[in-house]
């Protein structure tokens, strides 16, 4: 009975999620995209923030570096930026290992680690808009080609859906895998208690490390993604803070540590960002206050995210149930 | 060859000598107690041997490998298990998944390393809890799962820190017989332990540390008559009556 309800909840999740495009026009297909989008890049975070509970302040940087890299190679070397994106998560791989080895080969934890982070995706944006500013005054001349399979082109918002979809699909079920696995588990040591860890034989050193090449290779190949949806790339756009804030939001607001985290806060906060946006209109700039005022009711109520209220919620309502 | 062998192991803190020229052996199958004062240096002796710090002099080996220059991991790897004085338990993972940590040392594979903490939980008593946070265990279950987690790992040299400070006698009673079960099974031990009852009739043999110095080192019988440890603990007129 419990398996079958569970089979049950999934076709409900699932089919949906398959069939959306069939019957919404492109401004829906294109929230479904953002929601989408900003919940592959809370899943990649999450590994790193959530799971091996390194608080990274600056995602940005792997972000704007893997949209650089598939876009650079397609212009100058014509390369398909579906190529263009593994080799954007290579890149956020490298990138990944060399912010990890430099920070915690000099234990810097906590908040002195995002800072750093921060720290490094600012520089990246001054060096990527000095570079632009020099090299391209003009913004870069993506080629525009309507809907090329291999430019990775679409007219159709709904293609893009599929794509990321099937990016957030990997992502999440990667993310489940490890989590359960021997590195997820030693993540999670190392976020609680990294000594005591150390003296059951986690070489925390190394596993950080994982932790930032997968997550900042994942964070890259959405950078790819991002520059193919808009087919526009600012350097002080993909390197800047709101990138870094917003990847990192999904996931602690949805909840930091839990697979399906980052997907609860995607669709929350794009909803609710979304919903301001068109309905409260006073003034310029008041959708962002009342936004910025719901997420800190969030934060004060539910610090460790939707999903643990959610949960929470789920069990009072059983217990009601029960006495009822 | 002894398990473990320190040799003029000293450690400084600043102008503080905390450990001073310290050599003494375990040998395989034993239990040595490893008592002192409060500030004599013990729990500093157990962050040199498990590689938290590093000596400033001397030389220290398990099972004849240099332990000099390894970290914490590497060391439990070589199969030196500890416990905290203060549990320091991994506080949003379950009780089991605070022993299944200990026992990825062993296996890759997620449910043996489930299976190998299952069965250590049935044996020290905390089965029951296994889905429980560790906030919301008492403080000697909380002990207990610090030791469970120290066993996951399959050491051959336990060293226990303290495990029976604030537990009631029944608990503590409890403690010791399991930690005679473990000996029974062969495991060498090596515990910092105040409650002196319990090291006395635990221990083969005592180490006392006065200072960061070995003032004693015997059967528990002979030391308990040393007129410097009486002395060390008691002060100078108790010695001298």
């Amino acid at each position: 009975m419990r398996r079958w309800l569970s089979r049950l909840a999934w076709l409900l999740v699932l089919v949906p999620c398959l069939t959306l495009p069939l019957y919404v026009g492109q401004y829906l297909a294109h929230l479904a995209v953002m929601v989408l989008f900003f919940a592959y890049l809370g899943v990649a975070w999450n590994i790193l923030g959530g799971y091996a509970g390194q608080f990274s302040f600056g995602h940005a940087a792997f972000f704007g570096l893997g949209a650089f890299t598939s876009t650079l190679l397609h212009l100058h070397w014509g390369l398909s930026p579906w190529l263009g994106m593994l080799l954007a998560g290579v890149v956020g791989v490298l990138v990944g290992l060399f912010c990890g080895f430099l920070s915690f080969r000099y234990g810097l934890r906590g908040p002195y680690f995002a800072l750093v982070m921060l720290a490094f995706a600012e520089m990246l944006r001054l060096l990527f808009e000095t570079w632009m500013a020099y090299r391209y005054p003009l913004g870069l001349p993506i080629p525009l080609q309507g809907t090329s399979l291999a430019a990775f082109q679409f007219r159709d918002k709904r293609v893009y859906y599929y794509v990321v979809l099937l990016m957030l699909a990997g992502a999440t079920a990667l993310c489940a895998w490890l989590a359960r696995s021997k590195t997820g588990t030693y993540w999670q040591a190392i976020r609680d208690n990294e000594e005591a860890a150390e003296a059951l034989g986690v070489n925390a050193f190394a596993y950080k490390l994982l932790a930032m090449a997968i997550s900042g290779g994942l964070t890259a190949m959405g950078g790819t993604f991002y520059a193919q949806y808009f087919l526009t790339l600012e350097a002080n756009e993909v390197f800047g803070v709101q990138i870094s804030v917003e990847i990192l939001l999904s996931a602690i607001i949805g909840g930091a540590g839990t697979v399906l985290g980052p997907l609860v806060g995607a669709l929350a906060l794009q909803l609710l960002a979304e919903a301001t946006r068109v309905y409260v209109r006073a003034f310029s700039g008041f959708d962002l206050m009342v936004y910025g005022a719901i997420l800190i009711v969030v934060i004060l109520f539910l610090p460790q995210g939707l999903l643990e209220g959610l949960r929470r919620a789920g069990l009072a309502l059983r217990r009601a149930a029960g006495a009822a | 060859m002894p398990l473990l062998a320190l040799s003029g192991v000293t450690k400084t803190f600043g102008g503080l000598t905390a450990v001073k020229a310290l050599s003494f052996a375990v040998e395989e199958g034993e239990i040595v107690g490893l008592i002192g004062p409060n500030g004599s240096g013990k729990t500093t002796v157990f962050n040199l041997i498990t590689g938290f710090l590093a000596p400033d002099g001397g030389d220290l080996t398990f099972a004849g490998r240099r332990l000099v220059g390894l970290k914490p991991h590497q060391i439990c790897r070589l199969g030196v298990g500890r416990t905290f004085q203060l549990v320091q338990p991994f506080h949003r993972l379950s009780v089991l998944d605070n022993v299944r940590v200990g026992a990825f040392r062993g296996t890759a594979d997620p449910r043996q390393a489930t299976a190998v903490a299952e069965a250590i939980l049935e044996e020290v008593g905390l089965a029951a809890k296994k889905a429980f946070l560790p906030p919301s265990l008492t403080l000697a279950e909380r002990k207990r799962l610090e030791l469970a987690r120290a066993l996951a790992t399959g050491p051959r040299l336990l060293l226990l820190d303290e495990v029976m400070a604030g537990l009631t006698p029944t608990e503590t009673a409890e403690m010791i017989a399991f930690i005679r079960r473990l000996h029974r099974r062969g495991l060498t031990l090596l515990i910092i332990e105040h409650v002196m009852q319990a090291v006395m009739a635990l221990s083969q043999r005592l180490v006392v540390l006065h200072h960061g110095e070995k003032i004693c080192e015997g059967p528990p019988q002979e030391v308990a008559r040393d007129p410097q440890v009486i002395r060390a603990y008691l002060g100078e007129e108790a010695a001298s009556a």
